[in-house]
Parts: structure tokens; sequence; C-alpha cells
């Protein structure tokens, strides 16, 4: 046997990226990329009012127009297409892809027009002359609750989409409320912490837009459809389920995609259009969103006000909590809208051992666009309703916001932990992450640095917040596609390894990390391992990439088919061997005998043999392809602390963040560098909503900040060098002990810099400012005014 | 229709377009490289980032036919012989991207910067490219792999080299 070098483990290093050379050269595939023969261009007409009745719509200028091949009135996409289906189990009202006679927000689309180029599309949908009789517009949810200034669905009076759910201590599961705890509570309180807040309407931007190929054959009889989505495989559930045809005839493929955050999880309205008309016509049609579109119909993430109340002794101890939620989700139910602020609801117990907890949701509708998964989803809330009470608690007693949560802690000693909430939280350490995090920001030099800013006139403050999260998104009981993830791992004939992932990644670097873990799980090199994704064709089965799951569920799939295949492959070498197969061992490109190296045949050597069996050992099948689904028995629920240092310019109201320290306990990490990134980009996104983001409407239901001249995605300028450290606890529920990172840096975020702005103010008097941070604002309070 | 002649990484590309035609979209379906992405219609976002006559340029805020008789890089112009760029491998080694929509425009941005000030401070690098959104990275990896590309260009004693300037 050849002697090989020997191959570094791989699991838990700094892993250069496979995606990367591709995508630095610009030869990546994005929607966008595609052409086929014959392809023509999908535009929409879209409303211009936020509610009213379509009164007339006069298409023919845009039939007449050169290259024009068709155009779709509401009416007529109605004969094709049945109203939008969603994924929770609240009532819904009829939602058409497009209106035929009432439009609830602007951007709702009216028509559509299939043309040669995209120019001419585009023009043609200009040409199309629609009328509308304006109803009156709701925007804000308040109002919208008592049924004022309009109803936007008959169904649903006083637009209550979901309607006080109660939940937490003494509600049962069949839901009878006994208040007795919590009003025990409250009555005990030597403190009452009372804030009403907003958690306000963002909008993702993905830095590529949506868009959608869909290529029916009537040859075959079959439909591929590409899609900038985080989860191919519901997609094509959900394009088979609405076109008619069987799911065997539906392929559906996520190419390179351009970011999702959440946005791309819902099924649009746009790809179940493309794909009814690409089978009605006969050709393959593309669509993709322009900027201007993609802020009004693409769903937005957030807007949930939160009524806390905090009841606690003067020590510091927190008896119970009391969180009211109302969330404006727009104008329809998209395919996870309903189910968001629930999670807001679940994880109302935080970090803390909160002895009695009320929640209640009311989901309201008003006209604006549907809110639906935005990084985070529902626990960035969660986080900041609970960490903003327990900053102000700490501010009302004057006591360190550490100590306020230190004294609240889940003990680590407790877990597993039944929450108030009903979650049952898998692993955690919450004291040591705060240690770490006070240690590594140098907390108290950093008050002793603010308190000498201050002495100079600076309006410095300091913020601190803790958060857990609930993430590797399954088991089944919770998702309406399932919960579970799958992998196909195959080692071919000539020793390589490809395996399929149903984790179909947008920026994730699973080709990267998946990798790494098959090459040592095999003692091959990483150059002998491809990962495929994001095509139902290749990729049987899968679920998708969202609720930080990738890695904790679609990780362990691929760990676990991949065991079954190593099993079967140890077998042949035991075979070739003449060796026990426990005594075996697979390491650097070969498979040995333990204690005696030369005793060995190369990997693929036996690779080929298992394709070769001659003769074929007893009771094995050739071949060595084996798949595998993972069923989570839990969620992970990995948590962190993060600090922030924030200066505010007394003469501008002007915040700039000086100082950002987290701390994030995501298990076992598999590439630490793509963890960093992860996390830098959820801080990114939670320190854009805390200072910066934030999505307004008209009292007329026009959105004022639809480009990104007036909305304000983060530019590099905005953010200080992120200081990022890691406590590990590993997570029971899986083989690997990973917890999931995607949208960590959104939860900590919001609540410690608006800890800050308020420190930094609260020579003024304030003791809370809702986000986002807009100078303004702060001027104002700077001069007097209380918010 | 009005005729254009554009050196597009360094070939001359010569067509009938229509005046309203903008460059992005002369390059990704004329000329087939669609490495050149479209983020926004507003010039914000800077994932259209072209080099045209050596300076960076938002190629969805300039119609093909002003582009005539210029030069322009995009990001499929910018390895030579098989060696990827300095920038290219930076943002490589220090994860400087993750969904690789921005990347681009991001790194032609970067070369740009690299040209104008071969020695950014951490300050001058993130004002420079503060015209390209990247809604992934959080920025951090990205300027570590200016600063990287920078330093090693520093140590062979040259400037991150002109695209145009051959091998």
């Amino acid at each position: 046997m050849p002697s090989s070098p020997v191959l570094p483990k791989l699991v838990g290093q700094r892993v250069k990226r496979r995606e990367d050379p591709r995508l630095i050269q610009g030869r990546g595939t994005y929607v966008d990329d595609l052409k086929i023969a014959g392809m023509l261009h999908v535009a929409f007409k879209r409303s211009d009012v936020a509610h009213g009745c379509i009164a007339s719509i006069d298409t023919s200028a845009a039939e007449a127009m050169e290259g024009v091949e068709a155009v779709f009135t509401g009416a007529r996409i109605a004969e094709l297409l049945g109203p939008m289906p969603i994924g929770t189990p609240f009532p819904s009202p009829d939602h058409r892809a497009v209106a035929a006679d009432i439009v609830r927000y602007a951007g709702e689309p009216v028509a559509v027009v299939v043309a040669a180029d995209r120019y001419v599309a585009r023009d043609a949908a200009d040409a199309i002359a629609v009328s509308y009789d304006v109803l009156p517009a709701v925007v804000d949810p308040e109002l919208a609750m008592s049924g004022k200034p309009t109803v936007i669905h008959d169904a649903f009076p006083n637009n209550l989409a979901v309607a006080l759910v109660p939940s937490g201590t003494g509600v049962s599961p069949e839901g009878a409320v006994d208040d007795t705890a919590i009003d025990e509570a409250f009555a005990r309180a030597e403190v009452v912490i009372s804030q009403r807040m907003v958690n306000q309407r963002l909008v993702p931007s993905a830095i590529e837009p949506r868009g959608v190929v869909a290529h029916f054959e009537p040859g075959k009889g079959t439909m591929t459809i590409w899609s900038s989505t985080q989860n191919p495989h519901i997609l094509r559930s959900m394009i088979a389920a609405m076109t008619g045809l069987g799911q065997d005839q539906v392929r559906a493929i996520a190419p390179e995609v351009g970011g999702g955050f959440g946005s791309k999880i819902n099924v649009y309205g746009e790809e179940y259009v493309c794909a009814v008309v690409s089978r009605q016509l006969g050709l393959p049609l593309k669509w993709v969103e322009d900027r201007s579109e993609a802020f009004v119909a693409t769903t937005h993430g957030r807007d949930i006000i939160g009524y806390v109340d905090l009841a606690a002794r003067r020590d510091g101890t927190v008896l119970g909590m009391k969180l009211r939620l109302i969330a404006d989700i727009g104008a329809y139910n998209m395919l996870l809208t309903a189910a968001i602020p629930t999670l807001t609801m679940l994880m109302a117990n935080a970090t803390y051992d909160i002895p009695a907890i009320r929640t209640t949701l009311t989901e309201v509708f008003t006209n604006k666009t549907p809110t639906d998964a935005y990084r985070g989803a529902g626990r960035p809330e969660a986080t900041y309703f609970v960490e903003r009470a327990m900053d102000m608690l700490a501010r009302e007693l004057g006591m360190d916001p550490a100590e306020v949560r230190r004294k609240n802690f889940i003990s680590k000693d407790k877990f597993p932990y039944q929450t108030q909430m009903g979650a049952v939280y898998d692993s955690g350490d919450y004291e040591r992450a705060l240690d770490l995090a006070l240690e590594k920001s140098g907390w108290a030099g950093l008050k002793k640095q603010r308190d000498a800013a201050r002495a100079e006139g600076r309006l410095v403050g300091l913020g601190l917040s803790m958060y857990v999260e609930v993430c590797g998104i399954g088991p089944s009981a919770s998702l309406p596609t399932g919960g579970w993830e799958h992998s196909q791992v195959t080692v071919e004939r000539d020793g390589r390894i490809s395996a399929t992932t149903g984790a179909s990644p947008h920026g994730q670097g699973n080709e990267t990390t998946f990798a790494q873990m098959l090459a040592d799980q095999f003692g091959v090199p990483i150059e002998h391992v491809t990962i495929l994704h994001g095509d139902t064709g290749v990729v049987k089965q899968g679920i998708g990439t969202f609720g930080s799951r990738s890695q904790a569920v679609g990780g362990a799939a691929l760990h676990l088919a991949g065991g079954k295949v190593k099993a079967k492959m140890a077998k042949f070498a035991a075979a070739l061997l003449e060796a026990h197969e426990q005594d075996l061992v697979f390491e650097s490109g070969t498979i040995s005998v333990k204690g005696a190296p030369a005793r060995g045949k190369t990997f693929a050597e036996v690779a080929g043999f298992a394709y070769i069996p001659v003769p074929l050992p007893e009771g094995l099948e050739p071949g060595l392809s084996e798949e595998a689904f993972f069923e989570p028995p839990n969620n992970t629920y990995p948590f962190g602390c993060h600090i922030s240092m924030l200066e505010i310019d007394r003469e501008t109201g002007e915040p700039t963040l000086l100082k950002l320290v987290a701390v994030d306990d995501a298990g076992n990490l598999i590439n630490p560098m793509i963890v960093e990134g992860q996390i830098h980009g959820g801080l990114a996104q939670g320190i854009g909503q805390a200072m910066i983001e934030e999505a307004v409407y008209s009292d007329d239901g026009q959105l004022l900040t639809g480009s990104f001249m007036d909305y304000a995605v983060p530019r590099a300028i905005d953010f200080p060098r992120f200081e990022l450290y890691n406590t590990v606890t590993p997570t029971p529920v899986n083989p690997l002990g990973a917890k999931g990172v995607g949208e960590a840096g959104t939860l900590g975020s919001t609540p410690c810099i608006v800890a800050a702005a308020v420190d930094a103010l609260s020579g003024f008097g304030v003791k809370h400012i809702d986000m986002m941070l807009r100078p303004e604002k702060l001027w104002r309070i700077i001069q007097g005014d209380r918010p | 229709m009005t005729h254009v002649s554009i050196t597009v990484n360094g070939k001359a590309r010569k067509a009938q377009v229509e005046p309203r035609m903008l460059l992005v979209h002369f390059l990704r379906e004329r000329l087939n490289l669609t490495g050149t992405h479209v983020g926004c219609d507003t010039s914000q976002c800077g994932a259209c980032t072209v080099l045209i006559d050596g300076r960076s340029a938002k190629s969805c805020t300039v119609f093909a036919v002003q582009a005539d008789g210029s030069e322009v890089t995009t990001i499929e112009g910018l390895a030579r012989d098989g060696r990827l760029h300095p920038l290219q491998e930076s943002f490589w080694e220090e994860h400087g991207l993750q969904c690789g929509y921005c990347t681009p425009g991001m790194i032609l941005s970067a070369v740009n910067l690299l040209n104008d000030n071969p020695n950014p401070n951490e300050r001058q690098i993130r004002e420079g490219i503060s015209g390209n959104f990247c809604r992934c990275t959080g920025y951090q990896h990205i300027v570590n792999a200016i600063q990287s590309a920078a330093r090693k260009a520093a140590v062979a004693g040259a400037a991150v080299r002109d695209p145009r300037a051959g091998s």
C-alpha cells in the first residue's frame, strides 16, 4: 500500500470556503444570469394605492405594443390559479397572487405582462391603465384594532387576524386560563416596570432581489422552476399543489442565492404566477424583481408592539412578567406570517427563571406589505422586550445591569429547563457568557471611561444584553413541512465523495462546512468531497435553510448518512483485508487495520471493490450510497451576552457606536471563520435596526422609505470593529453538539444598543427610547422633550 | 439604435444598442458577462460596480452609449493568466464574502480604492467602500481583506496592479 500524507482534522478549523473561487470571479449563476432559448420576460403592474376597489383596468395599449406576448389581469389569473396557501394553522382571508377587485396594500399586483425583453415588459406594464375607487387606509395597528377607519377583510372584524392568544403560567394546554400565579406575583411586587415598546418594521433587503425562471415543457408535462429561494423543496411542494402537477413532475432549483435573511422562505405570488403562465403559454418565463419592487413586494420583518410589565423585589429578583403583543402583519397572511410573533411569546422567559409569565398576542391586518420571517423572526423581538425591561429595572433600582441579570438567571444546573412558555432549553451556562463579556469588554474600565467622558460633558453610555434563541428549527411537530433534514452520501467508484443536503444555502458556506465534516469522517482530502444542494432533481428530499437549522439539523443528517456509508464501506474493507470491521481505521485516504498500518488498502481501492464486488461479501449489496433523515428531538437554544458603548453628539443628536463586544455560545463550531462571519452579519442587521433602519409609511399607506435612498441599509462606515468571543456549551439534541448561529447577532445587539443610548441620555431623565435611534429623536430629548 | 464600440476586459466590442440601454444590461445581456450584478435601481448598492477607464463606476447609472470609446473592466477581467487578482485572493482568504452577490462590485471598488491610496487606514477603507452595500458580512472581513491585500502589495514593493496593465 502506498504511504499517504497525514491529513489534518478539519472540523473546528478555519477552512477557506470552497464556494469562493467562483464567486470572486463572477462565475456564480444567480437566477437573473439564466437564459433559456425562447424565454420571455414578465413584469407586474402593481397597485399605487394602499386600499381601493379596482374600478377599471384597460390593458389594450399594453397588448398593442410590439414585443408583448400576453397580458393577464387578476380575473384571468384567477382562472389559472387558486387562492394563495399559508403554512400556519390560523384562519386566513382569501389572498390572490394578482388582485382582481380590491387592493389592500400599495404594491399589490393587479396585472401581469409577458414580453420579449424586460424593457418592453416594463413599458407595457406602465401602459396598463387602472383606476381605483380609493378606500380609507389604516397603517397604525392599534387604530386598526378598533375597526376604524376601515375593515380590510370583511371576514375579520376589527382587522384582527389572530386575537388574544394567552400563553404562559396558568394556561393549560387546552387554553384554560388561571390568573392566580401572575396576579400574586404582581401583588407581591415592590417595584413594577411598565413600558410600551415598538419593535419597528424592517425591510430585509437581500442584495439580490428575488427572481424566478419557470419552464413548463409541454412535451414532458414537467415544470422546472428556478427561484431565489431558501427552500427549493418547499417551493416544489407548493408549486405542485398550486399547478395540480405531482411533486414528481416539478423540479425546483435554487441556484446561487444572493442572501435571504428569512425573506426568501415564503413562496410568493410571483412564483405561482410565473409557473401557471409558463404552463398556459408553453414557454419559459423570467421575472426578476427590481429594488423598488422588492421594497413593497418582498415580505417585511418585525413590526411588533410590546406592552411589558415586570414585577420585582427591590433586591432585583423578578417575580413575574406580563407581555402583551400587538403584531402588525400587513395586508395578508403569507407562508409563516402568523407564526412569527408566536416565537416572541415562546421566548418570553429569555435567560431568566421568572416564576410567572403571561403573554397575549394580537395580530392585526393593516394596509401594508405583509410581514414574515426576517433574521431572528420573533426571537429578537422577545429579547428586546425582556432585556429592555431588565435594563429599566436595573436603572430603577440603581443596580448594575449585569447584576440584575445574574440574580435572575436560569442556573446551569437546571438544564434541560422547562420554561413557563413551554420551551425546553437544551443546555446553557448564562453566567459564564456574562462573565466572559464583562471580562473581555473590561466592563469596570468602560464605566470609568464613560464617567470620565461625561465629566467632559460628552454623552457616552454603556449597554448590556443577554439573549437566548430557539434554533435548529424542527422537530416535525413545529413545522407544517416537517422539521427534519435529509442527506444522501455516496462514495463514488473512484473513492471521491458526493453528498446531498436539503439545507439549501444562500451564503452560509454549507459546501465548506459539510465537506469538512465528511473529510474528517472518512479520512479523505476535502478536495475529494463535493456537496450538492439546491436542486430537487438531485437532492431528493429536504426542508431548507432557515431558523439557524443548517448545521444543527442538516449537518446532523449528513453526519448520520455518512456514518451509514462508512459502516458499509468498513464491511467491504474487512472482507478485502480479512479483518474485523471494528478494527479498521479510516485515515489519510487509506483504510487499514488498527495497530498494523501496513495492512491496508487505499480508500479508492475499497470504493472500487464495493462497486465490482467479486466475490460479493455475504449479506452485502453492491455500492456505497446511503441516505438519512434526521429528526431532532428538540430545538437548540444558543445564547450569549452583548455589550456596547455609544456616544451621542450633544449638538446634533447623532449617535455613534464606539464599541460592540459579543460573546456567543453556539455549541460546537465546525468552522469558526464562517461562524464569525455569521455573527458579524447578524450584528450588522441588529445594529441597523437599533440605529438607522425603519420602514416608514404615510397615513395613506405609501411606503416613504421605498428605496435605498430612504431606507438606510448599513454601510461599512456605520460600524466599529466588532469584538467576538465565545463559550462552548454543546447541545445534547444532535450528534454534532452544534446549535446554530445564523441569527444570533440580531438578538443581543438591539437591546444593548438602546440601553447604551438611554444610559448616555440618563441625565435628561429618559427611561426608554424606541428604535431607531434617529438623531432628531435624541436631539429632542437633549432639548428637554420626554418620549 | 446607436452604434457603440467599447473595450471590455481587453477585447473590442461593437454593437447596436438602444440609447436607453444601461451599461450593466449591455454587459450582462449582450456580452453574457453576468458577474456584474444589479442590486438596486437608485445607484446606492454598488453591486454593478465596474471600472471605466480604470475608475470605479456604477454601471446601472451609465448608459452603454456613454461608455462608447471606453475601456471597461468587469470582475471577469480581473484575474490574469489564471492568477487571481490580489484582492480576489484576499477576499477568499479573509472570508470577505458570503452570498457573493455584492462581491464583484465590492472587489472592483476596492481595486479603485487601493489604486488611489495603496496604504489606507481602516477609516479610509470603510469610507472607500461605503458606496457598496453588503447585507451578509457586516463588512469586517471585507475590511480585513482589503487591509491584507494592501499589506501584501506593500511587502512586494508594488501597488496593487491596475487591471488594465496586463499581467
